[in-house]
């Protein structure tokens, strides 16, 4: 960045009147300003979620233990799933400040070819999310609890959530989780056979499977509701800014900001998006990763 | 329509294609540094704890670290915040960090004693 920024002028000259002593367009100090009363709102989800976490005596789940499935495929892959969000998020912020560096040089097709990727790839994010959503909704099977209160994981094959047909299945078993965990099996307990599974799952005071707003298969009711509100709201940040570089794509593309001699509102926008990538880097270390 | 009697800002920002080559230079060794980073949190997330639990605490504290660096490049450069003014840096920032530095210290002051309140109650 030159100009005005990087000009060493004296206090009387910055302070002096007839010119911001910022340095700094109008536009631009307003979208910070917005900038930072949304920090402080995502600030405070995540403080709230960490007071919940910290006074909760309750087995808190751990990130890598809930997000550890891939589409199309099985087995276990610890935030993975996460991380190829992380991953599309920064490299479509690095799209937004390549298209912004080509509006620095009036480069229109530069900026069209980098923000329409950005668009892209805010999109792909959009869906992943959606994707991880459905994922945590249905859940991996849920657990019963017994009547001496022990935990077991429901396992079948083909993913039934009906419990009236769920025990007659062939591929039908439990796996008892241990204590004060909601997600690690229980190595010492020995295994059930097909009908000691069915006498338990009959005798079962609670099923739990996948999760709503009130209860969840995962640990503690806060547990989902912190994580529908913080990935929600982030992710409805995340559409709305698809949606504003989507509008400023076209008026590039008409040429308005051409004619208007700057490329300005492409770095305004290109403000809020990279906000929302510096939102996800703290969402997903505070949520995902601790 | 310009005027001659105000500074227009947004013409400023301008620059030619010498300097953009080497801002787009810096732009990709940011991009390779926030996915080196992300990788390798991600890798302690998933071998570390098995390897070497009695150590986690000491990586929690190191994912904080690393994704303050990370939002720092994110903020300073993508941002370009770190091409500002000082003026303008520090009306962005003091006033954030004054806000949540109490509400870290709050949180965490209160939910040690909830937590307290909890156990003893149970």
């Amino acid at each position: 960045m030159a100009g005005e920024a990087t000009k060493a002028l004296s206090n009387d000259v910055l302070w002096g009147g007839g010119r911001s002593p910022f340095s700094i367009s109008y536009g631009k100090m307003m979208m910070w300003f917005f900038l930072v009363s949304d920090a402080l709102t995502f600030s405070g989800l995540l403080v709230a979620y960490g007071f919940v976490r910290h006074s909760t005596t309750e087995a808190w789940p751990i990130g890598e233990e809930v997000f550890r499935a891939l589409p199309f495929l099985h087995g276990s892959y610890p935030l993975i799933y996460v991380a190829l969000m992380t991953a599309i998020l920064i490299f479509s912020s690095v799209t937004m400040v390549l298209a912004v560096e080509a509006g620095h040089r009036m480069d229109k097709k530069g900026v069209i070819k980098w923000l329409f990727l950005t668009v892209i790839g805010g999109a792909f994010f959009v869906g992943s999310q959606a994707w991880e959503w459905s994922h945590f909704i249905h859940g991996g099977g849920g657990y019963i609890t017994t009547t001496d209160g022990a935990k077991y994981w429901v396992h079948t094959e083909e993913h039934d959530t009906d419990p009236l047909t769920l025990s007659t299945r062939e591929s039908f078993h439990l796996e008892k989780a241990r204590e004060g965990h909601y997600l690690l099996p229980d190595e010492s307990a020995h295994h059930l056979d097909h009908a000691a599974a069915v006498k338990l799952w009959n005798e079962r005071v609670d099923y739990v499977d996948g999760a709503n707003m009130v209860r969840n298969e995962y640990g503690p009711s806060q547990y989902a509701n912190f994580f529908f509100f913080i990935t929600g709201f982030h992710g409805f940040h995340v559409f709305s800014g698809v949606i504003i570089n989507l509008i400023v794509l076209i008026l590039v593309i008409k040429g308005v900001f051409h004619r208007r001699g700057h490329y300005e509102m492409v770095e305004k926008a290109g403000l809020y998006w990279h906000f929302v990538d510096l939102v996800w880097v703290f969402v997903f270390t505070f949520f995902y990763l601790l | 329509m310009l005027r001659d009697d105000i500074i227009e800002y947004s013409l400023d920002a301008h620059h030619s294609e010498e300097a953009g080559r080497k801002i787009r230079k810096n732009i990709w060794m940011v991009t390779l540094l926030l996915a080196v980073i992300t990788t390798v949190e991600v890798a302690l997330g998933a071998y570390w704890k098995e390897w070497f639990p009695e150590s986690w605490s000491m990586v929690k504290l190191g994912y904080i670290v690393l994704t303050l660096v990370k939002a720092g490049f994110i903020v300073g450069v993508f941002m370009h915040l770190g091409d500002e003014r000082r003026n303008v840096r520090l009306i962005i920032l003091l006033p954030y960090l004054l806000f949540i530095l109490y509400l870290l210290f709050i949180a965490i002051w209160e939910s040690n004693y909830v937590h307290r309140m909890i156990e003893m109650f149970q």
